[in-house]
């Protein structure tokens, strides 16, 4: 077969992307423009499920594609399902949202997708340019989504903040790379892993180069102190937005995090382990600590998202296959948390209309709508990490692994941080559960929305614990595939 | 028949039908509650008529790796697991019926959190996979902290925070814990952890890292402070919940993990326990002097009788062991009780002020005779539980260190001060208002809920084997593990010269000092 159409092949869920994408907003500019929004959704959502059964015939081995810049392997096909389906859920929890506040413009599903296809390229980056154009058809979709609400200050204001703070992420992401290309002679991982294991004394600007790498990485997954954007972004946002924000560009990011440090720079490990420490046990500390003060649900999820980000960076500090299978599992129950715990927040509305945001609409909530209370509530511990339900497992699995490797004072820290945590995810259910109920909410939103948030509640809870055996072995099949030529 | 998996995870069906089943009354979640809880309790008898005194080793074991790669659901039963079981299934049919009336609001969800309460207490103890306990013994926390925050007092949200923040903090450091032990044995199961030859620094380590969260959990001083409020705050049932049985958390802990995984280490730490049990027994007890709360009161009194049991397990024999297990038993009982005894009065007068309270021996007599015997038992009156425990415990400690007993036998004197103290002030003298003497004496319920647990405190004073029995082949084993480890050298002869630190001494003075350990006589009661 030709070469580039062999390729294309190979890249069967992005090729599906880019021609739905182009499909959707050509359907959307001549098919009924803004009123066609919830059938171009669906429409949409068909698409990341097409492009997700490209994946069914995942290949036992890794696959390159054009000449190298693209990889297949069970790595990218594992994150590309969460991201798939994240991406999906994030779609789908906007409508009611949408067609509430009246910015239902048919963009917004169009805009999702391109960001998806953007972060299948990121986990299926094997080059520093094919990583990098993935990040930036990513990152200008999500500038644009966070200004969605182009006719509130505060969305643009969250708009141009992230595009300003994120093209300085991309341009110091830019400087590292032609740093190590200078030392290592070649953008492409599996040679950078070559060049630089068989250097016998490494020169110091190779370093540099790894620290402003993942500098600029560390921003996109929001790690401390990369994370000065998340609080301001996620509240200024649009809250269907801000909950996309959480869920699938953290996965992709976190999965080329982790290609680009072991496949690239498996080599130096020494010197990136140390690095990726820091960020984890500051992402644990601030998130955990920066939350307590918070009174905006959204900020305080953000928080909540840094912490996670840091807790799931323990397992990629351990470095080792069992940490990654541990990072990869964290996610993917990650993803669930917090998609649940935005579309809760999205689910209610106060009485005067406007979407609840404040910490304090919540109070007396378990006593007008028990169901949201308590599926929220499960989000919670879960998210504190309490045993019985499954959000305990992935920490546990992310210090285990840390452990595992020697990192034992690393355990400690993030143990103690995440009792920390525990206490403002407390708040949440105090002010649903023990306080007297206060501005009166309603509950609006669709039944694909009550849908989602009862599957999201029921694999967080105890009962989810049945799906360790499957879920761990998926990711651990997802790690050994990444550690095949690097390990 | 998975006698256990069905004891666990009945109480959690029948919560959620609590919850989830529409048309849910208070009467009906009443009703649902007290059948299931007495099922529990009958099937908990069933399993004691089933268990072998005599074997040694888990009954009733099951296994399925339903958690894999992480965690087995592996449950068994030794007698030691079995009698605080059985405590359990005992306690809760009597905290439903005490909660019939004094709970108004959200019955449903309030029975559910007790049924889900017991069946995690239930799994906290026949769980054989260190995970799965860990799962238990975490899990417990949430809906007490929902017990203690909905349906608690006036400063019910500070109480509930603490009591999850204090707890969460002390079982982490734990689980850091277990998951080197775990990295280093290969294997999950308890029994061959407790089989595992940890290396003396590693056992170190580790056992302060599970004293952390067994410490908390007692509550042993000074990191005790989160349970005067949690009692205090905390609904009648749910303060006989958490002294009754969540206390016993602690030192099922220590006998289950601490003594048989780290004996070097319990060993060498043994005047760290001792010593903090001995601050715990008088301080805790001078403030329970001082105290104008009811509840307040049996609070401190429980951190003292915890005291007792600390000192009695690590007095690392088999006469101080057992006598900690009965003392776990019987304070399971008797502060149960007590609290129980409060709840009646409190559920009168609104208010757990002692000053508000008194002459009712006049006004209340079967009430005034009841909590009189409570308040013996709690003391230790010979032919209650209480006396069997302090006496066996202080018969163990005596071997290992008589300085400690002499202090841990002020604690009695003084439990016996400021226990008799409070009913004198609560049933003599005369009334101190004409809503206190207006009070109506104790209804059928009441005395239905007390008259049981009467009956467990003189059997268990009276005829302690059938308890101890069971438990006899478990402490055997923990005491085979501590043989002939070298301990930390303690004052234990009553000399004016104390004893020294053993580096300090010469070889012959060391001998001297030494006890020793193995080999107890099996002649005691």
């Amino acid at each position: 077969m030709n070469p580039t159409f062999a390729s294309i092949a190979i890249a069967g869920p992005e090729a599906v992307l880019t021609a739905g994408s182009l499909l959707a907003l050509m359907l959307g500019t001549y098919g009924g423009g803004d009123r066609a929004l919830k059938g171009l959704t669906w429409v949409c959502v068909l698409i990341l499920g097409i492009a997700g059964l490209t994946l069914l015939d995942d290949p036992a081995t890794r696959q390159y594609a054009f000449d190298g810049l693209y990889v297949a392997d069970g790595f990218s096909a594992f994150l590309k399902v969460l991201i798939l389906g994240s991406a999906a859920a994030s779609m789908l929890l906007a409508l009611p949202y949408l067609a509430d506040v009246k910015t239902g413009r048919f963009e917004y599903p169009v805009l999702l997708m391109l960001a998806t296809l953007g972060m299948c390229m990121m986990v299926s980056a094997n080059d520093m340019l094919s990583l990098y154009i993935g990040l930036e058809l990513t990152s200008l979709a999500s500038y644009v989504l966070a200004a969605f609400h182009r006719g509130e200050a505060r969305s643009s204001e969250a708009g141009l903040k992230y595009f300003v703070l994120g093209a300085l992420a991309s341009g110091i992401l830019l400087y590292g790379i032609t740093l190590v290309y200078g030392f290592a002679g070649s953008t492409g991982f599996p040679v950078m892993h070559a060049v630089l294991g068989a250097q016998a004394e490494r020169s110091l600007g190779v370093l540099v180069g790894l620290v402003f790498i993942v500098a600029g990485l560390a921003f996109k997954i929001s790690a401390v102190p990369f994370h000065m954007w998340t609080p301001d972004v996620y509240e200024g946002a649009p809250t269907p937005v801000a909950a996309f924000f959480s869920a699938a560009p953290k996965a992709a990011a976190l999965g080329l995090l982790v290609r680009v440090l072991v496949g690239a720079f498996g080599p130096m490990q020494v010197d990136w382990q140390q690095i990726v420490i820091f960020l984890s046990v500051a992402s644990m500390g601030l998130g955990a600590v920066g939350a307590i003060g918070q009174t905006n649900v959204k900020r305080l999820l953000a928080y909540s998202s840094i912490a996670n980000i840091g807790f799931a960076l323990v397992g990629l500090a351990a470095a080792t296959p069992q940490g990654i299978e541990a990072l990869l599992f964290y996610t993917a129950v990650y993803l669930a948390m917090t998609l649940g715990s935005f579309l809760v927040v999205l689910q209610l509305r106060r009485a005067d209309g406007a979407p609840v945001e404040l910490l304090s609409d919540l109070s007396g909530l378990s006593k007008v709508r028990p169901g949201l209370a308590a599926a929220l509530a499960i989000f919670m511990f879960s998210l504190a990490g309490i045993p019985p339900l499954l959000g305990f497992w992935p920490k546990f699995a992310v210090f285990q692994a840390a452990v595992g490797a020697g990192l034992v004072p690393l355990a400690i820290i993030g143990f103690i941080t995440s009792v920390v945590a525990a206490y403002y995810y407390l708040r949440l259910v105090k002010v649903m559960y023990f306080d007297d109920a206060g501005v009166a909410v309603v509950s609006d939103g669709g039944r694909t929305n009550g849908a989602m948030i009862a599957a999201a509640a029921l694999f967080c809870s105890p009962i989810g614990m049945l799906a360790i055996t499957p879920l761990v072995a998926a990711a651990g099949r997802a790690a050994a595939a990444l550690y095949v030529i690097t390990g | 028949m998975p006698i256990l998996s069905i004891m666990i995870l009945a109480p959690v069906l029948s919560a959620v039908l609590l919850v989830a089943l529409p048309g849910m009354d208070a009467r009906r979640a009443r009703i649902i509650a007290l059948v299931t809880t007495v099922v529990e309790f009958a099937l908990g008898l069933i399993m004691w008529s089933g268990y072998e005194n005599a074997a040694a080793g888990f009954q009733f074991v099951e296994k399925l790796p339903l958690f894999a790669p992480y965690l087995d659901w592996h449950l068994g039963i030794d007698g030691i697991a079995l009698m605080l079981i059985l405590l359990s299934v005992f306690l809760m049919p009597l905290c439903i019926l005490a909660s019939w009336e004094s709970v108004k609001t959200r019955v449903p969800e309030y029975m559910a959190a007790f049924l889900i309460m017991e069946s995690l207490m239930i799994g906290t103890f026949a769980a054989r996979d260190i995970f799965l306990f860990y799962l238990f013994f975490e899990a417990g926390l949430i809906p007490m902290f929902l017990i203690i925050g909905i349906w608690g007092g006036a400063r019910r949200i500070y109480a509930s925070y603490k009591f999850f923040l204090y707890t969460l903090l002390g079982s982490v450091l734990m689980l850091v814990g277990m998951l080197y032990m775990v990295g280093e044995a290969g294997s999950t199961d308890i029994g061959v952890l407790s089989r595992w030859n940890f290396t003396p620094e590693a056992q170190f380590w580790l056992f302060l890292a599970f004293f952390a969260s067994f410490a908390v959990k007692m509550p042993m001083w000074p990191v005790h402070t989160w349970l005067p409020d949690a009692h205090v705050e905390a609904p009648t049932a749910g303060s006989v919940i958490l002294a009754g049985v969540l206390l016993k958390l602690g030192g099922y802990g220590f006998v289950r993990f601490s003594l048989p995984m780290f004996p070097d280490a319990s060993a060498q730490l043994i005047w760290l326990v001792l010593a903090l049990s001995m601050v715990a027994v008088v301080y805790t007890s001078l403030v329970a002097l001082v105290q104008n709360d009811m509840k307040k009161l049996i609070a401190y009194s429980s951190v003292a009788h915890m005291a007792f049991v600390t000192a009695g397990l690590f007095a690392l024999n088999t006469q101080g062991i057992e006598g900690s297990l009965v003392m776990m038993l019987s304070h399971g009982l008797v502060s149960g009780a007590l609290f129980l005894c409060v709840g009646v009065v409190y559920d009168r007068l609104h208010t757990r002020e002692i000053g508000r309270y008194g002459g009712l021996a006049d006004t209340m007599p079967r009430y005034a005779l009841l909590l009189l015997f409570f308040t013996m038992a709690s003391v230790g009156l010979p032919a209650t539980s209480g006396f069997v425990a302090e006496f066996l415990v202080l018969l163990g400690l005596y071997q290992t260190s008589t300085w400690a007993t002499f202090v841990m036998t002020t604690g009695i004197i003084l439990g016996a001060a400021y226990m008799l103290w409070l009913y004198r002030r609560i049933a003599f003298g005369s009334a101190a208002g004409d809503d206190t003497r207006a009070m109506p004496d104790l209804s059928v319920r009441e005395i239905a809920i007390l008259l049981p647990i009467t009956a467990a405190v003189l059997w268990m004073g009276i005829y302690p084997k059938s308890f101890q029995a069971p438990m006899k082949p478990a402490i055997a084993s923990i005491v085979a593990r501590l043989d002939g480890r070298e301990m930390a050298t303690l004052p234990t002869r009553m000399t004016l010269t104390p004893g020294l630190p053993v580096n300090l001494l010469p070889p012959a003075a060391k001998a001297a000092f030494d006890m020793p350990m193995a080999a107890e006589p099996e002649t005691h009661r």
